[in-house]
Protein backbone atom coordinates (compact mmCIF):
# COMPACT_ATOMS: atom_id res chain seq x y z
CA UNK A 1 0.00 0.00 0.00
CA UNK A 2 2.76 2.35 -0.41
CA UNK A 3 2.02 4.00 -3.30
CA UNK A 4 -1.44 4.93 -1.48
CA UNK A 5 -0.30 9.04 -0.76
CA UNK A 6 -3.26 9.64 1.35
CA UNK A 7 -3.06 6.52 3.73
CA UNK A 8 0.39 7.38 4.11
CA UNK A 9 0.27 10.69 5.06
CA UNK A 10 -2.38 10.43 7.42
CA UNK A 11 -1.22 6.88 9.11
CA UNK A 12 2.21 8.96 9.63
CA UNK A 13 0.42 11.18 11.34
CA UNK A 14 -1.92 9.00 13.62
CA UNK A 15 0.65 6.48 14.37
CA UNK A 16 2.27 8.71 17.33
CA UNK A 17 -1.48 9.91 18.82
CA UNK A 18 -2.59 6.03 18.62
CA UNK A 19 0.12 5.04 20.75
CA UNK A 20 0.18 8.57 23.07
CA UNK A 21 -3.56 7.40 23.15
CA UNK A 22 -2.57 4.13 24.60
CA UNK A 23 -0.37 4.94 26.97
CA UNK A 24 -2.85 7.48 28.30
CA UNK A 25 -5.23 4.78 28.65
CA UNK A 26 -2.93 3.12 30.66
CA UNK A 27 -1.83 4.89 32.90
CA UNK A 28 -5.38 6.80 34.16
CA UNK A 29 -6.79 2.77 34.30
CA UNK A 30 -7.28 4.12 37.79
CA UNK A 31 -9.29 7.05 37.51
CA UNK A 32 -11.13 6.42 34.52
CA UNK A 33 -11.94 3.33 32.24
CA UNK A 34 -8.70 1.48 31.44
CA UNK A 35 -5.95 -0.52 32.19
CA UNK A 36 -3.74 -2.73 30.78
CA UNK A 37 -5.67 -4.66 28.24
CA UNK A 38 -7.23 -1.86 26.65
CA UNK A 39 -4.15 0.06 26.32
CA UNK A 40 -2.12 -3.21 24.72
CA UNK A 41 -4.54 -3.78 22.25
CA UNK A 42 -4.50 0.43 21.50
CA UNK A 43 -0.55 0.22 20.89
CA UNK A 44 -0.40 -2.92 18.83
CA UNK A 45 -3.17 -1.49 16.57
CA UNK A 46 -0.55 1.22 15.74
CA UNK A 47 1.97 -1.66 15.05
CA UNK A 48 -0.40 -3.30 12.96
CA UNK A 49 -1.37 -0.24 11.14
CA UNK A 50 2.33 0.54 10.24
CA UNK A 51 2.85 -3.04 9.11
CA UNK A 52 -0.20 -2.56 7.15
CA UNK A 53 0.76 0.98 5.21
CA UNK A 54 4.32 0.12 4.87
CA UNK A 55 5.01 -3.38 4.81
CA UNK A 56 5.49 -6.14 7.16
CA UNK A 57 9.51 -6.75 6.40
CA UNK A 58 9.91 -3.04 7.54
CA UNK A 59 7.43 -3.16 10.38
CA UNK A 60 9.95 -6.04 11.44
CA UNK A 61 12.68 -3.97 11.42
CA UNK A 62 11.15 -1.04 13.17
CA UNK A 63 9.30 -3.49 15.98
CA UNK A 64 12.05 -6.14 16.18
CA UNK A 65 10.22 -9.82 17.20
CA UNK A 66 13.00 -10.58 19.50
CA UNK A 67 12.70 -7.23 21.54
CA UNK A 68 8.68 -7.92 21.54
CA UNK A 69 8.98 -11.71 22.40
CA UNK A 70 11.59 -10.53 25.74
CA UNK A 71 8.78 -7.70 26.22
CA UNK A 72 6.07 -10.19 26.49
CA UNK A 73 7.88 -12.72 29.03
CA UNK A 74 8.74 -9.04 31.07
CA UNK A 75 5.17 -8.37 31.36
CA UNK A 76 4.54 -11.83 33.08
CA UNK A 77 7.66 -11.77 35.16
CA UNK A 78 7.02 -7.81 36.63
CA UNK A 79 3.42 -9.35 37.37
CA UNK A 80 4.50 -12.46 39.61
CA UNK A 81 7.82 -10.43 41.12
CA UNK A 82 5.61 -7.95 42.56
CA UNK A 83 3.66 -10.49 44.15
CA UNK A 84 7.30 -11.78 45.78
CA UNK A 85 8.00 -7.84 46.63
CA UNK A 86 4.88 -8.56 48.97
CA UNK A 87 6.86 -11.30 50.73
CA UNK A 88 9.64 -9.07 51.58
CA UNK A 89 7.12 -6.48 53.41
CA UNK A 90 5.66 -9.40 55.22
CA UNK A 91 2.28 -9.92 53.77
CA UNK A 92 0.85 -13.00 51.74
CA UNK A 93 1.45 -13.00 47.55
CA UNK A 94 -0.17 -10.38 45.91
CA UNK A 95 -0.92 -8.32 49.13
CA UNK A 96 -0.29 -4.79 48.00
CA UNK A 97 -0.56 -3.70 51.43
CA UNK A 98 2.67 -4.66 52.42
CA UNK A 99 4.71 -3.13 49.56
CA UNK A 100 5.27 0.15 51.08
CA UNK A 101 4.89 1.41 54.86
CA UNK A 102 1.74 3.28 54.08
CA UNK A 103 -0.92 0.74 53.10
CA UNK A 104 -2.62 2.97 50.30
CA UNK A 105 0.14 4.29 48.37
CA UNK A 106 1.43 0.70 48.51
CA UNK A 107 -2.12 -0.30 46.64
CA UNK A 108 -1.70 2.29 44.34
CA UNK A 109 2.03 1.17 43.53
CA UNK A 110 0.97 -2.18 43.21
CA UNK A 111 -2.40 -1.71 41.13
CA UNK A 112 -0.20 0.77 38.36
CA UNK A 113 3.00 -1.76 37.96
CA UNK A 114 0.80 -4.57 37.85
CA UNK A 115 -0.97 -3.23 35.09
CA UNK A 116 1.81 -1.66 33.49
CA UNK A 117 3.22 -5.65 33.42
CA UNK A 118 -0.27 -6.55 31.68
CA UNK A 119 -0.19 -4.03 29.19
CA UNK A 120 3.27 -4.87 28.19
CA UNK A 121 2.48 -8.39 27.76
CA UNK A 122 -1.04 -7.64 25.91
CA UNK A 123 1.20 -5.28 23.48
CA UNK A 124 3.63 -7.79 22.61
CA UNK A 125 1.76 -10.61 21.97
CA UNK A 126 -1.06 -9.01 19.72
CA UNK A 127 1.83 -7.35 17.73
CA UNK A 128 3.57 -10.90 17.43
CA UNK A 129 0.36 -12.79 16.64
CA UNK A 130 -0.41 -10.60 13.93
CA UNK A 131 3.77 -10.95 12.36
CA UNK A 132 3.23 -14.65 12.73
CA UNK A 133 0.17 -14.58 10.75
CA UNK A 134 1.19 -11.91 8.41
CA UNK A 135 4.69 -13.04 7.63
CA UNK A 136 3.38 -16.32 6.51
CA UNK A 137 2.97 -15.91 3.00
CA UNK A 138 4.21 -13.03 0.56
CA UNK A 139 2.91 -10.03 -0.19
CA UNK A 140 -0.42 -9.41 -1.82
CA UNK A 141 -1.02 -7.04 -4.56
CA UNK A 142 -3.99 -4.57 -4.10
CA UNK A 143 -5.53 -6.43 -7.52
CA UNK A 144 -5.56 -10.25 -6.13
CA UNK A 145 -7.35 -9.62 -3.04
CA UNK B 1 -47.32 -12.68 33.96
CA UNK B 2 -46.60 -9.18 32.54
CA UNK B 3 -43.99 -8.24 34.64
CA UNK B 4 -42.27 -12.02 33.86
CA UNK B 5 -42.37 -10.64 30.49
CA UNK B 6 -40.77 -7.36 31.35
CA UNK B 7 -38.38 -8.02 33.66
CA UNK B 8 -37.00 -11.25 31.63
CA UNK B 9 -37.31 -10.52 28.05
CA UNK B 10 -33.59 -9.51 27.52
CA UNK B 11 -32.48 -12.32 28.73
CA UNK B 12 -34.46 -13.99 26.18
CA UNK B 13 -33.31 -11.99 23.43
CA UNK B 14 -29.44 -12.89 24.48
CA UNK B 15 -30.63 -16.48 24.30
CA UNK B 16 -31.74 -16.61 20.70
CA UNK B 17 -28.57 -14.85 20.34
CA UNK B 18 -26.73 -17.46 21.94
CA UNK B 19 -28.10 -20.24 20.11
CA UNK B 20 -27.66 -18.37 16.85
CA UNK B 21 -23.65 -18.61 17.60
CA UNK B 22 -24.18 -22.19 18.87
CA UNK B 23 -25.96 -23.15 15.45
CA UNK B 24 -22.94 -21.61 13.25
CA UNK B 25 -20.30 -24.00 15.53
CA UNK B 26 -22.72 -27.00 15.36
CA UNK B 27 -23.60 -27.17 11.47
CA UNK B 28 -21.61 -25.57 9.62
CA UNK B 29 -18.20 -27.29 8.10
CA UNK B 30 -15.94 -24.86 7.04
CA UNK B 31 -13.61 -24.36 10.05
CA UNK B 32 -13.12 -20.60 9.96
CA UNK B 33 -16.66 -20.30 9.72
CA UNK B 34 -16.97 -22.34 13.07
CA UNK B 35 -14.94 -20.22 14.57
CA UNK B 36 -16.63 -17.19 13.51
CA UNK B 37 -20.03 -18.85 15.22
CA UNK B 38 -17.47 -19.31 18.17
CA UNK B 39 -16.61 -15.37 18.68
CA UNK B 40 -20.62 -14.69 18.01
CA UNK B 41 -21.31 -17.39 20.99
CA UNK B 42 -18.91 -15.83 23.35
CA UNK B 43 -19.82 -12.14 22.93
CA UNK B 44 -23.36 -13.28 23.34
CA UNK B 45 -22.31 -14.88 26.66
CA UNK B 46 -20.56 -11.91 27.81
CA UNK B 47 -23.49 -9.61 27.08
CA UNK B 48 -25.77 -12.11 28.90
CA UNK B 49 -23.42 -11.70 31.99
CA UNK B 50 -23.07 -7.98 31.37
CA UNK B 51 -26.80 -7.90 31.56
CA UNK B 52 -26.87 -9.53 34.70
CA UNK B 53 -25.15 -6.99 36.34
CA UNK B 54 -26.88 -3.83 35.29
CA UNK B 55 -28.89 -2.10 38.38
CA UNK B 56 -31.68 0.18 37.34
CA UNK B 57 -30.89 3.74 37.96
CA UNK B 58 -27.17 2.98 38.89
CA UNK B 59 -24.43 4.42 36.67
CA UNK B 60 -20.86 3.21 35.75
CA UNK B 61 -18.82 1.72 38.69
CA UNK B 62 -16.32 4.89 39.37
CA UNK B 63 -16.31 7.08 41.78
CA UNK B 64 -16.84 10.44 41.69
CA UNK B 65 -17.63 11.72 45.17
CA UNK B 66 -21.12 11.96 44.90
CA UNK B 67 -23.31 9.36 46.52
CA UNK B 68 -24.75 7.44 44.04
CA UNK B 69 -25.64 3.89 43.17
CA UNK B 70 -23.72 1.93 41.31
CA UNK B 71 -23.90 -1.21 38.72
CA UNK B 72 -22.22 -4.33 39.83
CA UNK B 73 -18.58 -4.23 39.11
CA UNK B 74 -17.70 -7.58 39.55
CA UNK B 75 -19.22 -9.19 36.31
CA UNK B 76 -17.56 -6.69 34.47
CA UNK B 77 -13.97 -8.21 36.12
CA UNK B 78 -14.80 -11.39 34.97
CA UNK B 79 -15.85 -10.69 31.64
CA UNK B 80 -13.06 -8.44 31.40
CA UNK B 81 -10.50 -11.64 31.28
CA UNK B 82 -12.93 -13.63 29.36
CA UNK B 83 -12.69 -11.30 26.53
CA UNK B 84 -9.07 -11.63 26.37
CA UNK B 85 -9.31 -15.20 26.91
CA UNK B 86 -11.46 -15.56 23.78
CA UNK B 87 -8.90 -13.91 21.93
CA UNK B 88 -5.92 -16.31 23.34
CA UNK B 89 -8.37 -19.23 22.05
CA UNK B 90 -9.09 -17.46 18.65
CA UNK B 91 -5.64 -17.11 17.34
CA UNK B 92 -5.03 -20.65 18.57
CA UNK B 93 -7.88 -21.81 16.79
CA UNK B 94 -7.20 -19.96 13.86
CA UNK B 95 -3.34 -21.15 13.93
CA UNK B 96 -4.29 -24.53 13.81
CA UNK B 97 -6.82 -23.90 10.64
CA UNK B 98 -3.84 -22.45 8.79
CA UNK B 99 -1.74 -26.07 9.57
CA UNK B 100 -5.19 -27.91 8.58
CA UNK B 101 -4.89 -25.97 5.51
CA UNK B 102 -1.38 -26.38 4.87
CA UNK B 103 -1.35 -30.00 5.11
CA UNK B 104 -5.06 -30.99 3.54
CA UNK B 105 -5.33 -28.40 1.39
CA UNK B 106 -8.90 -27.93 2.58
CA UNK B 107 -10.68 -26.45 5.20
CA UNK B 108 -14.22 -28.12 4.86
CA UNK B 109 -14.52 -30.57 7.58
CA UNK B 110 -16.24 -33.52 5.63
CA UNK B 111 -13.55 -33.12 2.97
CA UNK B 112 -11.13 -33.77 5.44
CA UNK B 113 -13.37 -37.04 7.02
CA UNK B 114 -13.02 -38.32 3.82
CA UNK B 115 -9.58 -38.21 3.27
CA UNK B 116 -8.81 -39.41 6.57
CA UNK B 117 -11.21 -42.16 5.83
CA UNK B 118 -9.51 -43.11 2.46
CA UNK B 119 -6.28 -42.75 4.36
CA UNK B 120 -6.81 -45.61 7.31
CA UNK B 121 -8.66 -47.47 4.58
CA UNK B 122 -5.63 -48.19 2.67
CA UNK B 123 -2.81 -48.74 6.12
CA UNK B 124 -5.89 -51.10 6.55
CA UNK B 125 -5.14 -52.88 3.12
CA UNK B 126 -1.33 -52.52 3.29
CA UNK B 127 -0.75 -53.62 6.32
CA UNK B 128 -3.14 -57.39 5.58
CA UNK B 129 -0.98 -59.85 3.65
CA UNK C 1 -36.43 5.78 24.91
CA UNK C 2 -33.90 3.98 26.69
CA UNK C 3 -36.29 0.93 25.70
CA UNK C 4 -35.79 2.59 22.17
CA UNK C 5 -32.31 2.60 22.20
CA UNK C 6 -32.40 -1.40 23.40
CA UNK C 7 -34.60 -2.57 20.72
CA UNK C 8 -32.53 -0.81 17.84
CA UNK C 9 -29.31 -2.40 19.16
CA UNK C 10 -30.51 -5.85 19.88
CA UNK C 11 -32.12 -5.69 16.43
CA UNK C 12 -28.69 -5.21 14.88
CA UNK C 13 -27.31 -7.72 16.73
CA UNK C 14 -29.82 -10.33 15.56
CA UNK C 15 -30.03 -9.29 12.06
CA UNK C 16 -26.18 -9.37 12.17
CA UNK C 17 -25.85 -12.69 13.51
CA UNK C 18 -28.33 -14.48 11.03
CA UNK C 19 -26.81 -13.03 7.71
CA UNK C 20 -23.76 -14.53 9.63
CA UNK C 21 -25.58 -17.60 9.47
CA UNK C 22 -26.31 -17.53 5.60
CA UNK C 23 -23.43 -15.65 4.23
CA UNK C 24 -21.08 -18.14 2.07
CA UNK C 25 -18.30 -15.07 1.52
CA UNK C 26 -16.04 -15.56 4.38
CA UNK C 27 -14.83 -12.34 3.92
CA UNK C 28 -18.67 -10.88 4.49
CA UNK C 29 -19.00 -13.30 7.68
CA UNK C 30 -15.68 -11.59 9.16
CA UNK C 31 -16.52 -8.01 8.56
CA UNK C 32 -20.21 -8.98 10.07
CA UNK C 33 -18.32 -10.84 13.16
CA UNK C 34 -16.88 -7.23 13.50
CA UNK C 35 -19.41 -5.40 13.05
CA UNK C 36 -21.24 -7.70 15.89
CA UNK C 37 -18.63 -6.76 18.30
CA UNK C 38 -18.63 -3.37 17.72
CA UNK C 39 -22.49 -3.28 18.31
CA UNK C 40 -21.98 -5.24 21.61
CA UNK C 41 -19.67 -2.68 22.90
CA UNK C 42 -22.37 0.07 22.71
CA UNK C 43 -24.75 -1.88 24.33
CA UNK C 44 -22.34 -2.84 27.07
CA UNK C 45 -21.98 0.95 27.41
CA UNK C 46 -25.82 0.96 27.69
CA UNK C 47 -25.45 -1.29 30.48
CA UNK C 48 -23.19 1.06 32.27
CA UNK C 49 -19.85 -1.70 31.85
CA UNK C 50 -17.62 1.27 30.21
CA UNK C 51 -14.52 -0.80 31.13
CA UNK C 52 -15.41 -3.99 29.27
CA UNK C 53 -16.95 -1.74 26.22
CA UNK C 54 -13.34 -0.17 25.61
CA UNK C 55 -12.09 -4.27 26.12
CA UNK C 56 -14.95 -5.48 23.37
CA UNK C 57 -14.14 -3.03 21.21
CA UNK C 58 -10.30 -2.45 21.19
CA UNK C 59 -10.03 -6.53 21.55
CA UNK C 60 -12.92 -8.36 19.88
CA UNK C 61 -13.96 -5.60 17.11
CA UNK C 62 -10.01 -4.98 16.37
CA UNK C 63 -7.49 -7.20 16.73
CA UNK C 64 -10.16 -10.02 16.32
CA UNK C 65 -11.02 -9.08 12.92
CA UNK C 66 -7.51 -8.47 12.09
CA UNK C 67 -6.69 -12.31 12.39
CA UNK C 68 -9.40 -13.42 11.08
CA UNK C 69 -8.22 -11.46 7.87
CA UNK C 70 -5.14 -12.66 8.42
CA UNK C 71 -6.25 -16.32 8.16
CA UNK C 72 -8.35 -15.47 5.52
CA UNK C 73 -5.40 -14.84 3.05
CA UNK C 74 -3.85 -18.21 3.69
CA UNK C 75 -7.35 -20.21 3.05
CA UNK C 76 -9.68 -20.33 0.43
CA UNK C 77 -12.13 -17.37 1.03
CA UNK C 78 -15.28 -18.75 0.17
CA UNK C 79 -17.60 -21.83 1.81
CA UNK C 80 -18.76 -24.85 0.20
CA UNK C 81 -22.00 -25.31 -0.45
CA UNK C 82 -24.26 -27.35 2.23
CA UNK C 83 -26.38 -29.72 1.18
CA UNK C 84 -29.82 -28.95 2.20
CA UNK C 85 -31.07 -28.74 6.07
CA UNK C 86 -30.32 -31.37 8.57
CA UNK C 87 -32.33 -31.44 11.79
CA UNK C 88 -29.60 -33.04 14.17
CA UNK C 89 -27.98 -29.27 14.80
CA UNK C 90 -31.12 -27.67 14.65
CA UNK C 91 -33.14 -29.90 17.49
CA UNK C 92 -29.66 -29.81 19.01
CA UNK C 93 -29.57 -25.83 19.47
CA UNK C 94 -33.43 -25.84 19.74
CA UNK C 95 -33.36 -28.13 23.14
CA UNK C 96 -30.56 -26.25 24.57
CA UNK C 97 -31.92 -22.77 24.35
CA UNK C 98 -35.48 -24.21 25.65
CA UNK C 99 -33.44 -25.26 28.44
CA UNK C 100 -31.52 -21.69 28.68
CA UNK C 101 -35.07 -20.36 28.56
CA UNK C 102 -36.38 -22.12 31.34
CA UNK C 103 -33.41 -21.60 33.78
CA UNK C 104 -34.40 -17.68 33.59
CA UNK C 105 -37.37 -17.95 34.97
CA UNK C 106 -35.88 -18.39 38.00
CA UNK C 107 -33.52 -15.72 37.55
CA UNK C 108 -34.12 -12.52 39.09
CA UNK C 109 -35.68 -9.56 37.56
CA UNK C 110 -33.40 -7.34 34.67
CA UNK C 111 -32.12 -4.21 36.84
CA UNK C 112 -32.71 -5.83 40.16
CA UNK C 113 -30.83 -3.82 43.05
CA UNK C 114 -31.25 -6.85 45.66
CA UNK C 115 -30.57 -9.86 43.42
CA UNK C 116 -28.31 -12.16 45.42
CA UNK C 117 -24.94 -11.39 43.32
CA UNK C 118 -24.98 -7.51 44.63
CA UNK C 119 -25.58 -8.25 48.43
CA UNK C 120 -22.56 -10.37 49.44
CA UNK C 121 -19.07 -9.47 48.01
CA UNK C 122 -19.60 -5.95 46.19
CA UNK C 123 -20.77 -3.76 49.24
CA UNK C 124 -17.36 -4.59 50.81
CA UNK C 125 -15.41 -3.92 47.34
CA UNK C 126 -17.12 -0.78 47.05
CA UNK C 127 -16.47 0.20 50.44
CA UNK C 128 -12.94 -0.92 50.44
CA UNK C 129 -12.17 1.14 47.26
CA UNK C 130 -13.71 4.13 48.33
CA UNK C 131 -11.04 3.86 52.14
CA UNK C 132 -8.67 1.63 51.55
CA UNK C 133 -7.52 1.57 48.09
CA UNK C 134 -8.88 4.92 47.19
CA UNK C 135 -8.60 4.95 43.44
CA UNK C 136 -12.25 6.38 41.50
CA UNK C 137 -12.13 3.27 39.32
CA UNK C 138 -13.37 0.77 41.13
CA UNK C 139 -13.10 -1.94 38.20
CA UNK C 140 -9.27 -1.42 38.03
CA UNK C 141 -9.29 -2.01 41.98
CA UNK C 142 -11.18 -5.35 42.05
CA UNK C 143 -9.81 -6.31 38.70
CA UNK C 144 -5.72 -5.65 40.20
CA UNK C 145 -5.98 -5.95 43.81
CA UNK C 146 -8.87 -8.20 44.79
CA UNK C 147 -8.89 -10.47 42.36
CA UNK C 148 -5.35 -10.21 41.46
CA UNK C 149 -4.65 -13.87 41.26
CA UNK C 150 -7.07 -14.37 38.29
CA UNK C 151 -5.33 -11.19 36.22
CA UNK C 152 -2.18 -13.08 36.99
CA UNK C 153 -3.66 -16.46 35.28
CA UNK C 154 -4.74 -13.87 32.45
CA UNK C 155 -1.58 -13.46 31.81
CA UNK C 156 -0.28 -16.27 31.95
CA UNK C 157 -2.80 -17.70 29.60
CA UNK C 158 -2.42 -14.83 26.90
CA UNK C 159 1.40 -15.69 27.02
CA UNK C 160 0.51 -19.27 26.72
CA UNK C 161 -1.66 -18.24 23.34
CA UNK C 162 1.12 -16.28 22.13
CA UNK C 163 3.65 -19.37 22.74
CA UNK C 164 1.30 -21.95 20.63
CA UNK C 165 0.94 -19.62 17.82
CA UNK C 166 4.37 -19.06 17.93
CA UNK C 167 4.90 -23.03 17.49
CA UNK C 168 2.58 -23.25 15.17
CA UNK C 169 3.32 -20.46 12.16
CA UNK C 170 5.57 -18.87 13.55
CA UNK C 171 8.19 -19.46 10.63
CA UNK C 172 7.78 -18.83 7.50
CA UNK C 173 5.97 -21.16 5.44
CA UNK C 174 8.21 -24.16 4.57
CA UNK C 175 7.62 -24.83 0.67
CA UNK C 176 10.29 -27.25 -0.11
CA UNK C 177 11.03 -28.55 3.33
CA UNK C 178 8.77 -31.59 4.92
CA UNK C 179 6.73 -30.25 7.66
CA UNK C 180 5.78 -33.58 8.03
CA UNK C 181 2.33 -33.63 7.11
CA UNK C 182 1.82 -32.76 3.58
CA UNK C 183 0.18 -35.53 1.71
CA UNK C 184 1.62 -34.99 -2.12
CA UNK C 185 -0.20 -37.90 -3.60
CA UNK C 186 -3.72 -37.87 -2.65
CA UNK C 187 -4.72 -35.21 -4.16
CA UNK C 188 -6.19 -35.26 -8.29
Amino acid sequence: MRHHLVLRVVSKLLIPFIILYGLYVQFHGDFSPGGGFQAGALVAAAIILYALIFGVDRARRVFNPAVLTVMAAAGVLLFALVGYAAFIGGGNYLDYDYLLPNDTTGQHVGIITVEFGVGLTVTAVMALVFFAYAGRTDEIDDEDW
Amino acid sequence: MLELILGKYNYWIIVVLMMTGLYIVVARGNLVKKIIGLNVFQTSVFLFYISLAKVTGGTAPILTGKDETFSNPLPHVLILTAIVVSIATTALGLAIVVRIREAYDTIEEDEIHEMERVDLASDREGREP
Amino acid sequence: MEMFVDMVLMGLLGITAIAIVFTRHLFTATMLSGAYSLTCAALFVKLDAVDVALTEAAIGAGISTVLLLGTLTLTRRREKAHKGFSWPPFVVVAVTGALLLYGTVDMPAFGDPNSPGMLHVVPEYIAGTRDDIQIPNIVTAILASYRGFDTLGEAVVIFTALIGVLLMIGRRRPDDEESGTRRPERRP
